[in-house]
């Protein structure tokens, strides 16, 4: 490396490490793309489009989430009105404010939706949307779509098996998938934004036959793509929450639209 | 930018809770809806009065204009003094086409009557929250069309959740039982 070189590496390595101490979660940026969802969005469309979006590369720490409860005391345990969360809220926090130094670098749980909207809110950014998700959470370490690679997905399978008594990993100890994003498999279920737009139904006799009393529009979904036990798995939960609910391994991640903005544009 | 911020602001403050709602009050969201007349308003626009709340979308064919003939069906089945207290608050989930014009073509359309009920558009982050307070499922479809499933909800004078039906077509009964 010719030293020119080799001193513009080290500042962009050193403007990295100050970006990511700056930032809660150092955001990652994904690319527009089409991938076929195990819900596909239509009868008769099997691909869904995902426009460019950054999502987190780790899920929200406990640590991450006191530092909110600082600026926005209202969300606290000991004031959040209940229509946001139900009494599970946070009840493994040593205090209202605190978690205890164990649990800081641990992704924070017993959330609520309200709770983590607000949370990334106040970050000017979202949850990301199901199909951000999964688009994401569909690529190995090696291919943005790893899908069809069977040891890939004995792999993510084996921590849906493990015992939910095992405490939580902390953040960002898994391998960096294809994007850079670390721990959509193997540490949390993680909330999504459009959680009410999960409209399953697991009967294929309600397919073309939508009960128009109850949903207005062309029906429920139906899962597709079934040997993608892992995923399915996620529906299946995120479909069973309502947004009070709180659960010891629901957790969540921020998103926001686009490309990166330059850098010193962010809070 | 400075209108729009004014009338966030604005917003913000008649939306805020109120230190008296129970801690089940769907007010407790600080929500910025827009009612059909495009004037800024709360979740709480009907507060102090009991409140049938609902979404759909103007453009919906079949389940939307049901909603709207329910809700109608079970004023009917009040006695005229509960039935002149009750206020109807429909909220769209298509903040894209459902701009206060169309809302107040829809309301012409429909003879409904705008002093007793408020059609309101919102941002989709909004949508989204006031659909989850009232356990309300909607998706946006590819066609632009919204599959989103009918649920009334009765409110309390501050906000509460009292009943909540998908009975649609007809007047459920518990419904008219929680007005009275």
């Amino acid at each position: 490396m010719k030293p020119h070189a080799a001193a513009k590496f080290a500042r962009a390595a050193l403007a990295g490490a100050l970006l990511a101490a700056a930032l809660p979660a150092l955001a990652v940026d994904i690319p527009a793309g089409r991938f076929r969802s195990v819900l596909p969005p239509a009868q008769g469309v099997k691909e869904v489009t995902v426009a460019a979006f950054q999502l987190d590369r780790t899920p929200v720490t406990n640590a991450e989430f006191a530092r909110f409860l600082r600026e926005r005391p209202e969300w606290r345990r000991d004031r959040v009105a209940r229509v946001f969360a139900d009494q599970g809220y946070l009840k493994h926090w040593r205090t209202h404010e605190a978690p205890g130094a164990a649990l800081s670098r641990q992704p924070v749980v017993q959330v609520s939706w309200f709770a983590a909207s607000a949370y990334c809110e106040s970050r000017g950014a979202r949850l990301p949307t199901w199909y951000e998700w999964e688009y994401a959470a569909a690529a190995s370490e090696t291919r943005r779509d790893g899908r069809d690679d069977p040891a890939w997905k004995q792999r993510i399978l084996a921590w849906y098996s493990r015992p939910a008594s095992a405490s939580l990993p902390e953040v960002g100890g898994t391998p960096a998938n294809a994007y850079g994003i670390q721990d959509l498999h193997g540490v949390v279920w993680e909330w999504i934004e459009d959680l009410g737009a999960m409209m399953i139904s697991g009967d294929n006799r309600e397919q073309g036959d939508p009960d128009i009393m109850k949903f207005c529009g062309a029906g429920a979904l139906t899962m597709e793509e079934k040997d993608n036990y892992a995923t399915l798995m996620r529906v299946a939960m995120l479909s069973s929450m309502q947004a009070s609910y709180t659960a010891a391994t629901m957790g969540f991640r921020c998103a926001t639209d686009g490309a990166r903005p330059p850098a010193g544009s962010r809070k | 930018m400075k209108l729009l911020a004014a009338l966030a602001a604005t917003v913000a403050f008649s939306g805020a809770a109120q230190a008296a709602d129970p801690p089940g009050s769907i007010y407790h969201l600080d929500a910025a809806l827009t009612n059909q007349a495009g004037r800024p308003i709360g979740l709480d626009v009907y507060r102090g009065h009991p409140v049938v709340v609902t979404m759909f979308y103007a453009s919906c064919p079949a389940a939307c204009p049901l909603l709207i003939d329910t809700i109608r069906a079970v004023e009917r089945s009040l006695d005229p003094k509960t039935a002149s207290g009750l206020r109807v608050l429909m909220v769209s989930v298509d903040p894209e086409r459902d701009t206060p014009t169309a809302l107040i073509e829809l309301a012409k359309a429909r003879r409904i009557d705008l002093s007793r009920w408020t059609l309101a558009t919102a941002d989709e982050a909004t949508v989204r929250k006031v659909a989850a307070l009232l356990s309300i499922q909607y998706r946006r479809l590819p066609s632009g069309e919204f599959n989103h499933s009918s649920v009334v909800t009765v409110l309390s004078r501050d906000g509460e959740i009292v009943r909540q039906s998908s009975l649609i077509g007809r007047v459920d009964p518990e419904i008219v039982t929680a007005l009275k």
